[in-house]
């Protein structure tokens, strides 16, 4: 740093004493005061990370008490009967997850690479977007569309699958049932809403790779889908799949939409088209009229949502960090 | 490829040169590829269309000045306390997310930049990002509800717990694309660090900072899992977010939208197409912000 310093703190009358000049001002003290408020303001998200984990975990103690490890083994949830055990609900939300997930990664990345790598020049704007209007409706409107106009418009569309094929082994174990607000219903929603998410961020890791690389595989005389899988594909792996992650995780967290479509029956089913519950409908569904024990049970079902979408986040972030530092590395 | 060959030449080229297979598989990969892009943009179609077309037979002036009516199931009544909800929570939220977000931000980037405690906090806030908005509902509960009961302020603390890490991640990308000359400048003027950043730094991404505080606010405006639980149900208009029941836009599509009644099922839509037309507005405010700072950093 400099010696003179043209502070305001310098008034016109010291200004001629050298020695006040190298003397620590007050903006110096301003620098030190500036940097530890920043600094608090930063450690705020640590806090409040801190703060989540202990708080919830206090107020839902007594029904992990209560259960133990039936918290997450057992199926029986009869608030009436003061049995609290969330595996079904558990297995909705990674049903519902896994559907959504099957049906937005291989929509999320064609867009992604189209945007990137097939699109005229003037289509990629447009392209995102569009994203970003479908990432900008709230969930709780997704929902509204859900329940009043694609469950019972899909209605008669499971029915028929299930007619179809619901004798056929392995092809019946999935496909079958024929309820509107079902798994699959609540999987449409939830991949309609991850797939920006998705798309954006595998979007920015293959803006990464070096227009060297493509250049290389079209000399060689590669098609452009040749030159995706030798080129863009392989440098954008890992990356991607730390987007894919992330969509995850906000698909196991979502809750007003799959509330309003998932159907709200606890059952642990293969069929695709039945009614299911997950962890953040049933919070959300139950909270109002809960109490004591009850209430516990559902801040607890936070606590595990909390739990797993940290741990599927902290996985992505990390995936995604390291893809980071090599593509700035190169 | 290169422009010195007409497309033409270019295709006949590439059919000459490249196997059947080939071409068929290249075909394939373009198909999936726009086909996946009409895909997305079937459900967006269909969501914003009914939203409009169902919703906007109930705007009217009544619809933002009148109270919520007594009994769901039949027409009348307005929205006006949820508009006014959605509007003061997201407000309150705003006001505490952005201030600490910013500062948060200048530390990660002006302060701490690589060392280990900036790489824990961001690392931390990008983990934050992905905490379920329900969770955070609960937390708040646990922490403000049970003490000070159902009000407002509940619903702001969730909400700017949201907005929080979003601020700071996008101010900070910002701040990096603050040249370093113009730090360097400041410097050579005789300025602290300190105000260097408050008059120089601030100011020259001021623009791409309002733009991502505008989307965190958008999120954090159709946010619905975090109110439930926080801020009750108010029918009446409260502009008090400190004491006492509020309620929200999209508290009451929700609690609309599970009912049999066709009058309930409308007002859903009613609400829903306010609040997408606030949400939206936000949204396209924030890139038309971003993309005039774009040009300008080019020009």
């Amino acid at each position: 740093m400099t010696l003179l310093t043209h502070d305001d703190s310098v008034t016109p009358a010291g200004g001629g004493d050298a020695s006040s000049l190298l003397e620590p001002t007050s903006g110096r003290r301003g620098d030190s005061v500036f940097k530890t408020v920043a600094l608090a303001a930063g450690l705020v998200v640590l806090g409040i990370l801190a703060l989540i984990a202990i708080s919830t975990t206090r107020e839902a103690w007594p029904a992990f008490q209560q259960e133990g490890f039936g918290f997450i083994t057992s199926s029986t949830w009869v608030p009436a009967d003061g049995k609290f055990g969330a595996l079904a609900f558990i297995y909705g939300t990674i049903l519902s997850s896994f559907i959504a997930l099957v049906l937005a990664v291989p929509v999320s990345l064609g867009i992604a690479l189209y945007a990137n790598e097939a699109a005229p020049r003037r289509f990629r704007k447009p392209v995102v977007y569009v994203m970003d209007l479908l990432a900008a409706i709230p969930s709780v409107v997704y929902g509204l569309w859900g329940i009043i106009v694609l469950a019972p418009a899909i209605q008669p569309v499971y029915k028929a699958i299930s007619g179809a094929v619901g004798d056929i082994p392995v092809l019946g174990w999935f496909f079958n049932g024929d309820s509107g607000r079902s798994y699959m219903t609540a999987g449409i929603i939830l991949a309609i809403m991850i797939t920006p998410i998705i798309t954006s961020l595998s979007r920015e890791v293959i803006a990464t790779v070096p227009s060297a690389q493509r250049e290389a595989a079209y000399g060689m005389g590669a098609t452009r889908w040749e030159m995706i899988r030798a080129a863009v594909l392989p440098w954008s792996r890992g990356g991607i799949v730390g987007s894919v992650m992330l969509g995850l995780g906000r698909a196991m967290g979502e809750t007003i939409a799959v509330a309003l479509v998932i159907g709200s029956q606890p059952q642990i089913t293969t069929h695709l088209f039945e009614a299911g519950d997950s962890m953040a409908a049933v919070i959300v569904n139950q909270f109002g009229e809960a109490s004591g024990v009850h209430r516990s049970a559902l801040i607890g079902l936070g606590v595990v949502l909390f739990g797993v979408t940290i741990i599927v986040n902290v996985s992505a972030r990390s995936i995604v960090s390291r893809f980071d530092r090599r593509s700035q590395g190169a | 490829m290169t422009d010195l060959i007409s497309p033409d030449v270019e295709q006949l080229l590439f059919d000459a040169t490249t196997s059947r297979s080939r071409r068929i598989k290249n075909r394939l990969a373009s198909i999936w590829m726009l086909g996946a892009l009409v895909v997305a943009v079937i459900p967006l179609a269909l969501v914003i269309g009914y939203v409009l077309l169902e919703g906007i037979g109930q705007l009217s002036v009544a619809w933002f000045t009148e109270d919520l009516p007594a009994v769901t199931r039949k027409a009348g009544g307005g929205m006006g306390p949820a508009v006014v909800g959605t509007l003061f929570i997201t407000l309150g939220a705003a006001v505490m997310a952005i201030p600490l977000g910013i500062l948060g931000a200048i530390y990660l980037h002006e302060y701490g930049a690589k060392g280990r405690t900036a790489r824990l906090i961001r690392f931390m806030a990008d983990v934050m990002t992905g905490v379920p908005s329900i969770v955070m509902g609960l937390f708040v509960y646990t922490v403000w509800t049970l003490t000070f009961g159902l009000n407002g302020f509940g619903g702001s603390l969730a909400l700017g717990c949201l907005m929080l890490p979003i601020i700071i991640r996008t101010t900070e990308e910002m701040l990096r694309l603050v040249p370093d000359e113009l730090r360097q400048a400041s410097y050579a003027l005789g300025n602290r660090k300190w105000r260097t950043i408050t008059t120089v730094v601030l100011p020259a991404s001021f623009g791409g900072i309002t733009s991502g505080v505008m989307i965190a606010i958008a999120r954090a405006a159709g946010e619905t899992a975090p109110l439930v639980f926080t801020i009750g149900a108010a029918r009446n208009l409260n502009l008090n977010i400190f004491e006492g029941p509020m309620t929200a836009l999209s508290v009451q599509i929700f609690g609309n939208a599970q009912t049999p009644f066709d009058a309930a099922k409308s007002r859903a839509w009613g609400a829903a197409l306010t609040l997408v037309a606030i949400v939206f507005a936000m949204t396209i405010l924030a890139r038309v912000v971003s993309s005039r700072v774009a040009r300008r950093h080019a020009a």
